[in-house]
């Protein structure tokens, strides 16, 4: 709160105007209201000011606040578009909202601040359709060009039952494929220059090296890439549409399928910002099954992308073996939450059960055989000299760029900074874990892998200590929201009897407000976003997850190398398609 | 030797080798399966072995499709050179005292011809595909062949100068009393590397790299013109082991408990199965890599041992 009022003292002093108007949110992030004429000079103010020194755009995203009921002390808005910024330096976010009246209102475009604002700000207007004055190339991101509408404006239906049948008569189908056509000079790219005719390369949307619905168009001169770029969107699902139809309760299955690598790690991520707004405080025991579960799955996500990484490579065998390990840990994570992929297994306010019995059993076999295995891995792919070859170098970016490119996990801390919100801003428990952040200094695809096999290391360790410090307690946090509610008082009184059913018939409604989690998940920083408007359900769900403006980051990266290139970039990225376009 | 005879040569080395080709599916497929921890193919028939004879009428009975965008005459060309160089090249391999197609006094040479007449499959296929990934493929599989190609002739040199005849034969028997992999352990090096690349097998297999170019050159190809890529692939591997064998491993001498042919191919299988472990084990280096590799460290290594062979060879003539 201090440090709010402090922000907001130097925006009045240095802009000497009372427009500025701060919020209270119960995350206790300091919240400022900025008139949209205002939102560039604030913004490259807190981004320049060594200070300040907020360097990192974390979030843009939108909200459609027109069918809000309990909205208090807050300027009018239709719309409201809402910027997170990040200072490595003061360790400390801050929110700036700009309030938009009108139907399809329109504000200036920070792109010229912030490079990763790009995407974003064609998510919003996507999304929106808010217009962004003086962005390069304002088009639609995620959904189809020949979209009608924009899917998060509250208008949009969000069943195809309300939309009618679907009909694809030949005119449609010819626009629909002619919309898909790439031409160059759209992208601002040329067809040839003084001296060559450049190639135009498809990769994508079907390709053994994306990994998933990616397109990628690629500007060739000879195998040299001259300019990249990504199509996204083929994967997005309408996550965010969907929460606002969820209640709180069932909307924690869709968030499994985000990255759909990380598993219950996405529970917690949403769980967090939930029980903020709820005030719900998980016991011990809660916290560090959590982290046990979170961090089986970032191994079991890193060796996905290990071997395949190897594969993109063109070394055939790691995959198999790392996916061996791999059902090794879905046979722990079965045994414990029944499911192995997508176990939806954390609830609003502790864990769906309690842990089985013999679950250390399990948990030890584990850590005792997987060291071992990880050092052979190591030996056979990241000391391959061939492997060497085709990553050192390769896909290099600063620190600096990292950051203005709104890169986190381990693509920021093989730059060399020592950064992981489990470590700086510690939540669900880990200030009580011992383990390091690995880092290193080059920032090429190399350096990115072995982050990231330093990082199953320092994972085990961290299971290994739940494992032999596994409090006891309840699985449960005693309060009336936790979800489905504890049920020990309710054949006593008929009050509680009463809020036990609407509890669990209508789901838990949690108070107005808003918060933001952030965690550290498996590709880098996963937050929620949530606003409640007092329901049962949320009224805006907002997902920032790492792939995105990761990939945004790609074109950037791959640019003066060769196809072979490319696909180490994008192994070295470690980016989920459903991560990027949710 | 009587015409019949030589046709009978022929007609065997055909069945044989074909019919390797086609055994080489099921081979490879065990053999990577038993390294990557898996069970590979083990249904059809005894150890899975039929296999083989599913996979080829399935080739057989896929729809012959020439893309309508693709260049039709040379097209089809393509995947008939690979298989119709490779299976000339077996011509002056010497399986065993006196069963060799043709007993040239040129043999090591028309070898070199012949492979590198191979070169020619790649890129009319990758060109006349007309699709801008098999090109990609063309391209690169052309200018690594090529320059792997250079190497390939010279790394065998020192062989040649040892024995003093081109005669795949005389080459084999110069072995009786040592092989020559103990004298030319840096040309059977330098080969074995070249061999991997001009099969383009992976660590090389850069012409058709899956994870970048899908299939490459081969990407429009379908049916039984694919089916030819294919047993061309089998049938370099093949020849490959064959030639290494016959020049650096004392070809099919061997203890005479066991038959001359049968030490052939004993040898043969053995880096046959080399060529399976090195696909399971080794990443792919990039192309300009493997180029740069070639001409800047393989090409004068290959020199030095041309130059020290030919002196040694020299002194001990004149000595």
């Amino acid at each position: 709160m201090q440090l709010a009022n402090a922000i907001l003292q130097h925006l009045q002093e240095r802009f000497s105007n009372d427009a500025f108007q701060q919020q209270l949110t119960v995350d206790e992030m300091p919240t400022v209201w900025v008139p949209k004429e205002r939102i560039i000079p604030v913004i490259q103010y807190l981004k320049s000011d060594p200070i300040q020194s907020f360097s990192f755009l974390y979030d843009l995203s939108g909200i459609d606040e027109r069918n809000r009921t309990k909205k208090t002390n807050t300027p009018p808005s239709d719309f409201t578009v809402v910027y997170h910024l990040f200072s490595y330096r003061q360790n400390h976010f801050i929110r700036l909202k700009v309030a938009l009246q009108g139907e399809y209102p329109a504000l200036p475009s920070i792109t010229a601040v912030f490079k990763n604002a790009n995407w974003y700000e064609r998510e919003v207007y996507d999304m929106f359709g808010i217009r962004f004055e003086g962005h390069p190339h304002l088009q639609r991101i995620l959904m189809p060009l020949t979209w009608k509408g924009h899917p998060l404006r509250k208008e949009h239906p969000a069943r195809a039952t309300e939309m009618g049948p679907y009909q694809l008569w030949d005119e449609k189908q010819d626009i629909e494929q002619e919309a898909l056509r790439f031409k160059p000079e759209e992208w601002g790219m040329q067809r040839e220059s003084d001296d060559a005719d450049f190639m135009f390369l498809n990769i994508g949307p079907q390709h053994p090296g994306t990994h998933g619905v990616l397109r990628i168009v690629l500007q060739l001169d000879g195998e040299d890439i001259v300019d990249a770029v990504p199509e996204i969107g083929f994967h997005h699902r309408g996550a965010e549409k969907m929460g606002e139809r969820q209640t709180w309760h069932t909307y924690i299955p869709y968030t499994d399928r985000i990255d759909y690598l990380g598993g219950v790690m996405n529970n917690l991520a949403y769980l967090l910002a939930v029980e903020k707004l709820a005030g719900i405080e998980v016991p011990e025991r809660v916290k560090v099954i959590r982290v046990m579960l979170c961090e089986l799955f970032r191994i079991a996500s890193h060796l996905v992308w290990f071997g395949t990484f190897a594969q993109d490579v063109g070394q055939l065998s790691p995959v198999f073996y790392m996916f061996t390990d791999r059902e090794k840990i879905f046979d722990i994570i079965e045994a414990i939450c029944g499911g192995r992929m997508h176990p939806n297994w954390f609830r609003i306010g502790g864990v769906s059960q309690d842990l089985p019995k013999g679950w250390e059993t399990l948990v030890r076999s584990f850590v005792d055989h997987f060291p071992k295995q990880l050092k052979e891995y190591n030996n056979m792919v990241i000391r391959n000299s061939i492997f060497r070859a085709r990553t050192k170098g390769i896909g290099v970016y600063t620190l600096d760029e990292a950051i203005e490119w709104g890169i986190t996990g381990a693509g920021l801390r093989a730059c060399g900074l020592e950064w992981d919100f489990r470590k700086k801003r510690p939540y669900s428990g880990y200030e009580l874990f011992d383990f390091d952040i690995p880092i290193a200094h080059n920032g090429d695809c190399y350096d990115r892998s072995v982050v990231r096999v330093e990082e199953m290391r320092q994972s085990l360790r961290i299971v290994e200590q739940c494992l032999n410090n596994m409090p006891e307690g309840s699985y449960k946090a005693d309060h009336p929201l936790t979800t489905p509610p504890l049920k020990k008082y309710t054949m006593q009184d008929i009050e509680t009897l009463i809020t036990h059913f609407l509890n669990v018939s209508w789901g838990p409604v949690i108070p107005a407000g808003e918060a933001m989690s952030y965690i550290e998940a498996t590709k880098g920083a996963n937050s929620y976003y949530l606003t409640s408007d007092g329901s049962t359900a949320p009224y805006r769900v907002r997902i920032r997850t790492p792939s995105f403006p990761h990939m945004q980051m790609v074109p950037y990266i791959s640019k003066g190398y060769t196809v072979a290139d490319l696909l180490s970039i994008l192994g070295s990225v470690d980016f989920v398609l459903a991560d990027i376009d949710r | 030797m009587t015409v019949m005879q030589h046709i009978w040569i022929v007609i065997g080395v055909l069945f044989v080798l074909l019919n390797i080709a086609a055994g080489l599916i099921w081979v490879e497929r065990r053999l990577l399966a038993l390294w990557q921890n898996r069970l590979g193919p083990n249904r059809a028939g005894p150890l899975g072995l039929f296999i083989v004879l599913a996979d080829t009428l399935k080739l057989f009975f896929k729809e012959d499709w020439i893309p309508p965008f693709a260049d039709k005459k040379i097209f089809i060309l393509a995947p008939a050179i690979v298989v119709g160089s490779v299976l000339l090249s077996f011509v002056i391999i010497p399986f065993a005292p006196g069963i060799v197609v043709a007993d040239l006094n040129i043999g090591l040479l028309f070898f070199l011809a012949m492979s590198s007449l191979g070169v020619y499959s790649i890129v009319l296929g990758g060109w006349a595909s007309n699709n801008k990934y098999a090109l990609l493929g063309a391209l690169r599989g052309a200018s690594q062949m090529i320059a792997y190609e250079v190497f390939m002739g010279l790394s065998l040199m020192g062989v040649v100068m040892l024995t003093g005849s081109f005669n795949m034969g005389a080459i084999v028997e110069a072995q009786k009393d040592m092989w020559f992999i103990v004298t030319q352990p840096v040309g059977f090096f330098i080969f074995f590397i070249a061999g991997i690349a001009e099969t383009h097998r992976l660590p090389f297999d850069i012409p058709e790299a899956e994870s970048e170019l899908i299939a490459g050159y081969h990407a429009e190809y379908s049916g039984m013109k694919f089916g030819m890529f294919f047993i061309g692939e089998y049938l370099g591997i093949t020849l490959i082991s064959a030639m290494m064998v016959a020049m650096f491993f004392g070809g099919w001498l061997g203890p005479s408990f066991l038959p001359p042919l049968a030490w052939f191919a004993l040898k043969t299988f053995f880096f046959i199965g080399v060529f399976i472990l090195l696909r399971a084990s080794l990443p792919r280096p990039r192309y300009d890599q493997l180029i740069e590799y070639g001409w800047k460290i393989l090409l004068p290594v290959v020199l030095a041992n041309l130059m020290i062979t030919g002196a040694i060879a020299l002194w001990m003539r004149g000595g």
